[in-house]
């Protein structure tokens, strides 16, 4: 079971211009097993997209820079790949899914031909017309779609069909990992439902990782085996979807995550956002980034940058679990 | 679910010409363009070239009449048979040397708009320097130094034309390539050139289009000042420029040797005209009805 399939070490991104340096992402670590599916959780601004485009390496070219990590598919070491081969992975070992299915299809192609573009480049089994044709008729009905339809173009589609398209390009060559930046953001909540069950029911029967970008909880408890929760640019707690759902231990940042949904059972008038905003990235604070808005700050966080503290495989970056019982420096 | 209700599909382009046959300007013009461009096609098979260049000076400077529609010249040469084998040049200059500045417009143009940079800095410049530079006295200039012919007047009406197209081109491809589609198609594993071609172009080829058919009536219009000014087709082969430079001897006289090679001048300069602001309006999905 326990095939690697990502691993991402001590990750860190600036975006700089002439102006300005923004820490993007600093210092994430995080992997993925064969057939796992790992959430990444946090407000907007908070590095999700950014550590996605890094694993594919399409960082804006001019600004985005990996400052340093590693970030290694199945064993291979994606940052120093020459940008040819970094082509070869994209698409066919990793593919991903775009947040707006309104426009990631290309308007005057048919959506046939975008499925086949993403074969053919990557040589699928023997290049020969009548092999792909079959293939998109093939991906076509796995999502759910007529094949006759591969000549009509994305206009004629509605926004949950074309969002079935996407996930049909994305899948087309079978990739060993699939990054779907939040794929539900831009559709209705029933078509939400729908899209969210097939890629779950595609995933187990095709085996494929998953990355699952999102700002919604209800996504995450729905879709995924493993949380991240990433605050600035951090992963400030991390652990199985039943640690981070039922735990009883969290960070103060999760804590006031779940604070600011409603809950059905509990009656409450309002509820309980958390306070201020995230910090400017150009100039974070020292210490806990979260220090400046937490309930719990100590004088230590305004300082020191706490280190993971463990629990089995729950990891939470926060001062108050140093003397806590159960939990260790990791 | 079998074909008992067929969908009627709608390709792109044909939605284009459904929309573009309900402007009648725009049909105006394709008429017109389709039968200048016959005409200058099959020139040879109607009059044979010989004529337009045969003398006969005892009929000189006539008017128009039934055996001589549009009239003779100051040596009796048909200007009709002039006119039409003069299509063949002003007419062709025009849709190479558009073609050409298409060409490398394209190039330049494709490539500073997707890399940017300091490329797109440097090339950017150059075409300031080079539009700052008065068309007409640019391809005065270059054919003055490599000769007159139509070759050399292609040649200079292009280069002046290249910084308009190169520019056009840059900035359509900048409003396209940060969409998330051409992200998608990175994500996809496509290589620069596949994007270049396969995803940016075909949804620029609007804008093209119309700038391609606007810029060929301008470069006829070049042309024939050129040939009118003595630089580029020379006497004694017909072109509408030099029909009208020759004709400014007998203005008093004979009028019509004007009035000829200009309608033709405007006729085809229109329709051009007509036709691409139809196809702007065709092609714009805003406009959509």
């Amino acid at each position: 079971m326990s095939e690697r399939v990502l691993e991402v070490k001590d990750l860190e991104i600036i975006y700089k211009t002439d102006l300005e340096t923004v820490y993007a992402v600093n210092n994430i670590s995080f992997s993925l097993n064969k057939g796992e599916t790992l959430g990444i959780v946090g407000e907007t601004g908070a590095g999700k997209t950014t550590t996605a485009l890094s694993i594919l390496r399409l960082l804006p070219e001019r600004t985005g820079r990996i400052k340093k990590g590693s970030i290694k598919l199945m064993g291979e070491e994606l940052l120093s790949l020459p940008e040819g081969r970094m082509r070869e992975i994209r698409g066919d070992r990793v593919a991903m899914i775009f947040q707006d299915p309104m426009t990631s299809l290309n308007p005057v192609i048919s959506i046939g031909d975008q499925i086949s573009e993403v074969l053919s480049l990557h040589g699928y089994r023997d290049e020969k017309k009548e092999n792909i044709d079959q293939r998109v008729d093939e991906v076509l009905r796995l999502v759910g779609i007529s094949p006759d339809r591969k000549k009509d173009y994305p206009h004629q589609f509605s926004g949950g069909m074309k969002q079935r398209v996407i996930i049909a390009i994305a899948l087309a060559c079978e990739p060993d990992l699939l990054i779907a930046d939040e794929p539900t953001t831009a559709l209705d909540v029933t078509i939400q439902a729908q899209v969210l069950a097939m890629i779950r029911d595609l995933k187990d029967r095709l085996g494929t990782s998953m990355i699952m970008i999102t700002h919604d909880l209800g996504i995450v408890a729905e879709t995924c085996d493993k949380v991240a929760v990433i605050y600035a640019g951090e992963l400030i707690e991390t652990g199985t979807l039943e640690e981070i759902f039922l735990g009883k231990d969290h960070h103060p940042y999760t804590v006031g995550l779940f604070g600011s949904i409603p809950n059905l059972k509990i009656k409450t008038r309002r509820l309980s956002p958390i306070g201020g905003l995230m910090p400017d990235p150009t100039n974070l604070p020292k210490g806990c980034k979260f220090s400046p808005r937490c309930p719990h700050c100590m004088e230590i966080c305004c300082q020191i940058e706490p280190p993971g503290y463990l629990a089995e495989t729950h990891n939470i970056k926060c001062h108050l679990f140093k003397e806590k019982a159960g939990w260790k420096q990791a | 679910m079998k074909d008992n209700f067929q969908v009627k599909r709608h390709g792109k382009f044909k939605e284009v010409w459904r929309r573009l046959k309900k402007s009648k300007t725009a049909m105006f013009g394709l008429v017109v363009l389709s039968i200048f461009i016959l005409a200058a096609i099959f020139a040879e098979l109607l009059i044979p070239y010989s004529v337009a260049l045969k003398q006969n000076i005892p009929i000189r400077l006539q008017g128009p009449s039934a055996e001589h529609w549009f009239g003779t010249d100051g040596y009796g040469r048909d200007l009709f048979v002039r006119i039409l084998h003069g299509s063949r040049r002003s007419l062709s200059i025009g849709l190479i040397a558009t073609a050409s500045s298409l060409f490398v417009g394209l190039i330049f143009g494709a490539a500073v708009g997707y890399y940017g940079g300091a490329f797109d800095n440097v090339v950017m410049r150059i075409m300031d320097t080079l539009s700052a530079i008065p068309a007409t006295l640019m391809a005065l200039a270059i054919v003055a130094a490599l000769g007159s012919n139509m070759v050399n007047l292609i040649i200079a009406i292009s280069i002046a034309r290249i910084p308009a197209f190169v520019r056009i081109i840059r900035a359509a491809i900048l409003g396209v390539v940060d969409l998330e589609y051409i992200e998608a198609a990175h994500a996809g594993g496509a290589g620069d050139f596949r994007i270049i071609m396969t995803h940016i172009l075909p949804n620029i080829v609007g804008t093209l289009i119309v700038q391609t058919t606007m810029t060929t009536a301008q470069l006829i219009m070049r042309a024939a000042s050129l040939s009118f000014l003595g630089l580029g087709i020379l006497p004694p082969e017909p072109e509408w420029g030099a029909l009208l430079s020759e004709a400014r001897e007998f203005m008093r006289p004979a009028p019509h040797l004007m009035v000829f090679p200009g309608l033709a001048i405007v006729l085809s300069t229109l329709s051009l005209n007509l036709l691409g602001d139809g196809l702007r309006d065709a092609l714009d999905p805003r406009l959509k009805s």
